[in-house]
């Protein structure tokens, strides 16, 4: 026998690799708990257009991958005529469109789905740009280093040098008036901050608000420190990405390069939608597919499959609690399961009818068959043809009455019914029809139970979303296999006897 | 709160020394019968032959039938016998057994006077060679005895029905012991939640201790009135001598064992059972734990049936002499 010490150590490593597991899929891949939380989808629809001269053109545009706080879910294009490819050059994608000729305005559309989703992160982090100098023009030169001069003196790294120069712009308002000219502003703040050797860059990035059209995007600056980076507002100098901000362009290249068109430009628009966590899951995951065992990335039907299968552990923990802790007396040891699944196909008071209707029917025909002394096994098989009759004849009924869903009860198992008639039969027969209606509710009682457990759409969601609960459940089984106190049903049975004894009587 | 007078604390019974069914489930049975040794006792056939083996007496065997062409034999199996007992080898709970008390022109009469047919016989033969009162639904064999002429000193405590002694033995010792008397309501099965009276025995001279049906306290028989308290079992010491043996002779360490007494024969073994049922409990007004316990506490040495008896009667014993010495 396995001692108590590692037998209890099973039980706990089992809990709490379930339990990981569990904490790894709400944390880290942002599985909620709750079945009922939405998630929020940005679709982001850029709009290409630009005049082409009647030459071959090519367009390139910078587009969005995943990263922080974004999950790239899909993306389509609409381009008629065109040629399009997804290029990959220094760890930044680019949509390309090609077409020999092309003449006259045109228009190009390329959507894309972002999920919002806190643990989102870049394949490919950020690295810092390198560090070029460029020289200035006077009188620029002169007005920018007065302006990172006065900054350098009052900041310590990277960060507070950025913050230093956007507040040092407000305070030297003319040279900040001056500079404007030259070029935008967070164009001037990264040169300013690259002259200083610190790698900086600017960014293009789209504010996110529902229902927006022919947006443009907005310049930001990302300010690099060793390997990490902070992203600055040019304008007020507030530190950060603001949460409905995604980045579209972020690798050092730009927005748009065409060769064969001029008056280019991009607009966006784009909604927000709601989708169920299911949906928005199932989507993240058709992309991600590094080591990643999930019955989300199985096809639609075995998903559908195993969103049952992973349900009978439930029932059964339900069964066995049910049995070992309350004691109550069942037919068959795990029917109850069984008809709780046929439950959830055909909803609790059709299946309870149906159910009751079979068996009771079954067992009216089931009496005159034992009359006949037929073999045992010939016997079930009679009895399985008559409950495939009934439920043919029940279902017909029910159509032609109007009620649909009398045609459900095709959805108990043939089988398991034969054998509970079969039983109930001989129970009838030897203990007497108490007995009969004792089991058999006790066994419709604990399928009741076990199937509003299994239908509950909380306890759905999170057997099919968290595997690890399988683990957990293992565990509660294991546990209740080593209970060694009294049923609840035993309370009651030896009452008389504990009650008799405490008054000081035994016997009369 | 109605619903929860009928129910009680778990200190209450573990104060009580009740043993529970999960208990005996994790701490007795899988502890102490190994797991191979259950086809000994689950098959009758195989615990008659062991038992015979060992010269553990047993009822007489007639005949088996195994096969389903065979079961027109009964009739000419039982030809010369005016009592039988039809029995599943691998029934539970009494379930399948026939007992024919007589037979007349043809018609088999059982104990409550209805005559059954030589083709009900046959139709009951096939029922159990398919396997319908066997576990699991397994085929089966169907074993014929001689009937048990039960002893006269139990004449109008059962009804219908053989009384039979359900003796406890834990690794050898007798810890608790019953008498289960079928009546009317139990159909002249010795079931004690189908209706039968469990009679608690004193294990050191098997004296009734007090009576219970339906889990209540009785005094009288039900059907016949006869007072339950005279009861006591005579040939006791053979009787628990045979009780006790059934360890050595079947390796299980929790069983209980069902033993008649015949009128000409003394004690006879009819069935052992590996999961013996928790209501020998009630029939004695006490529980099996602090027995059980003593028992385990004991050091491992080898002791004879005769020393296991002497220190179960010294031990579990209540009364110290016999009711006919007293009266």
């Amino acid at each position: 026998m396995v001692s108590r010490k590692s037998f209890y150590l099973l039980v706990i490593l089992l809990a709490c690799a379930g339990l990981g597991m569990t904490v790894y899929n709400h944390v880290v891949m942002g599985v909620p708990f709750t079945p009922g939380e939405k998630r929020q989808i940005w679709s982001i629809e850029a709009k290409m257009e630009f005049t082409a001269t009647g030459k071959p053109v090519i367009a390139s545009m910078a587009i969005a991958g995943t990263q922080k706080g974004f999950t790239l879910l899909s993306r389509t294009a609409a381009s008629p005529g065109y040629g399009l490819a997804f290029i990959e050059k220094d760890g930044a994608e680019r949509a390309e469109w090609s077409i020999r000729t092309a003449a006259g305005r045109q228009r190009l559309y390329y959507q894309v789905d972002m999920l919002v989703d806190p643990s989102a992160r870049a394949a490919v982090p950020a690295s810092p740009p390198p560090v070029a100098r460029d020289f200035d023009r006077e009188p620029y030169a002169t007005a920018m280093a007065q302006i990172l001069e006065r900054a350098q003196e009052r900041s310590a790294d990277p960060y507070t040098l950025t913050r230093e120069i956007i507040k040092e712009m407000e305070n030297q308002a003319q040279n900040a008036e001056l500079l404007k000219g030259y070029m935008s502003r967070a164009r001037l703040i990264a040169r300013l901050l690259t002259s200083a050797d610190v790698p900086a860059r600017v960014v293009y990035a789209l504010m996110l608000e529902d229902g927006r059209r022919r947006q443009e995007l907005t310049e930001y600056l990302q300010v690099f420190k060793d390997n990490d980076y902070e992203l600055f507002n040019p304008q007020t100098g507030i530190q950060g990405q603001p949460d409905n901000m995604l980045l579209w362009e972020y690798n050092s290249a730009p927005l748009l390069d065409i060769t064969g068109g001029r008056n280019s430009r991009v607009t966006f628009s784009m909604i927000e939608q709601k989708q169920p966590v299911s949906v928005a899951l199932a989507q993240k995951q058709d992309l991600s597919d590094r080591l990643n065992i999930s019955i989300h990335g199985l096809p639609l039907e075995e998903q559908a499959l195993f969103k049952g299968l992973l349900l009978i552990p439930i029932g059964v923990v339900i069964l066995v609690f049910l049995r070992l802790i309350i004691g109550i007396k069942t037919s068959g040891t795990f029917m109850p399961v069984l008809i709780a699944m046929a439950f959830i196909q055909t909803q609790l008071i059709t299946g309870l009818v149906g159910f009751v209707l079979i068996v009771g029917s079954g067992l009216v025909i089931r009496s005159y068959l034992s009359r006949l002394n037929l073999l045992l096994v010939a016997r079930i098989s009679a009895v399985i043809i008559m409950v495939i009759m009934m439920i043919g004849i029940f279902s017909a009924v029910a159509f032609k009455l109007g009620l649909t869903d009398g045609m459900k009860i095709t959805f108990f198992p043939m089988i398991i019914l034969a054998w509970t008639i079969e039983r109930m039969s001989i129970l009838w027969e030897e203990e007497g029809p108490r007995e009969v209606v004792k089991q058999g509710g006790g066994s419709l009682l604990a399928a009741v139970i076990a199937y509003l457990a299994m239908d509950s759409s909380l306890i759905r969601h999170l057997t099919f979303n968290f595997l690890g609960l399988q683990l957990v459940l293992m565990a509660a089984v294991l546990l209740l296999g080593n209970y060694t106190g009294y049923k609840l049903s035993e309370l009651k049975r030896f009452k008389p006897l504990v009650d008799e004894l405490n008054t000081g009587r035994n016997g009369l | 709160m109605l619903f929860l007078e009928k129910y009680t604390w778990p200190w209450h019974l573990s104060r009580a020394g009740i043993l529970g069914m999960n208990r005996r489930n994790h701490s007795y049975i899988s502890r102490y019968n190994p797991r191979r040794l259950y086809p000994l006792v689950d098959d009758k056939l195989k615990t008659k032959r062991i038992a015979m083996a060992s010269g553990v007496a047993v009822p007489e065997l007639i005949g088996t039938i195994s096969e389903q062409h065979a079961v027109q034999r009964i009739a000419d199996m039982v030809n010369d016998r005016p009592g039988f007992c039809i029995k599943p080898a691998r029934g539970s709970g009494g379930r399948g057994i026939v007992v024919i008390v007589r037979q007349q022109e043809g018609f088999y009469f059982k104990p409550n006077g209805k005559p059954e047919t030589a083709q009900d016989l046959e139709r009951h033969a096939s029922n159990i060679l398919a396997g319908l009162y066997s576990l699991g639904g397994k085929p089966d064999t169907m074993i014929v005895e001689n009937l048990i002429h039960f002893d006269d000193v139990f004449a109008g405590y059962s009804f219908e029905g053989v009384p039979d002694t359900r003796v406890i033995i834990f690794k050898g010792f007798p810890v608790m012991a019953m008498m289960r008397l079928s009546t009317s309501a139990s159909g002249g099965k010795a079931n004690l939640h189908q209706g039968a009276v469990g009679v608690g025995l004193c294990l050191r001279t098997g004296r009734a201790l007090r009576a219970v049906q339906f889990n209540r306290p009785v005094q009288h028989h039900p059907d016949t009135g006869l007072d339950l308290f005279k009861l006591q079992v005579p040939s006791w010491d053979t009787l628990l001598r045979l009780a006790a043996s059934c360890y050595e002779m079947s390796g299980l360490g929790y069983i209980g064992t069902d033993l008649v007494l015949d009128k000409q024969l003394g004690p006879l073994l009819l069935e052992l059972n590996a999961r013996p049922g928790l209501s020998i409990q009630i029939a004695n007004g006490r529980g099996l734990l602090p027995n059980l316990r003593t028992v385990e506490q004991l050091e491992e040495r080898r002791m004879t049936v005769a020393q296991r008896i002497e220190f179960a009667k010294q031990h579990f014993g209540v009364f110290d002499r016999n009711l006919i010495t007293l009266t």
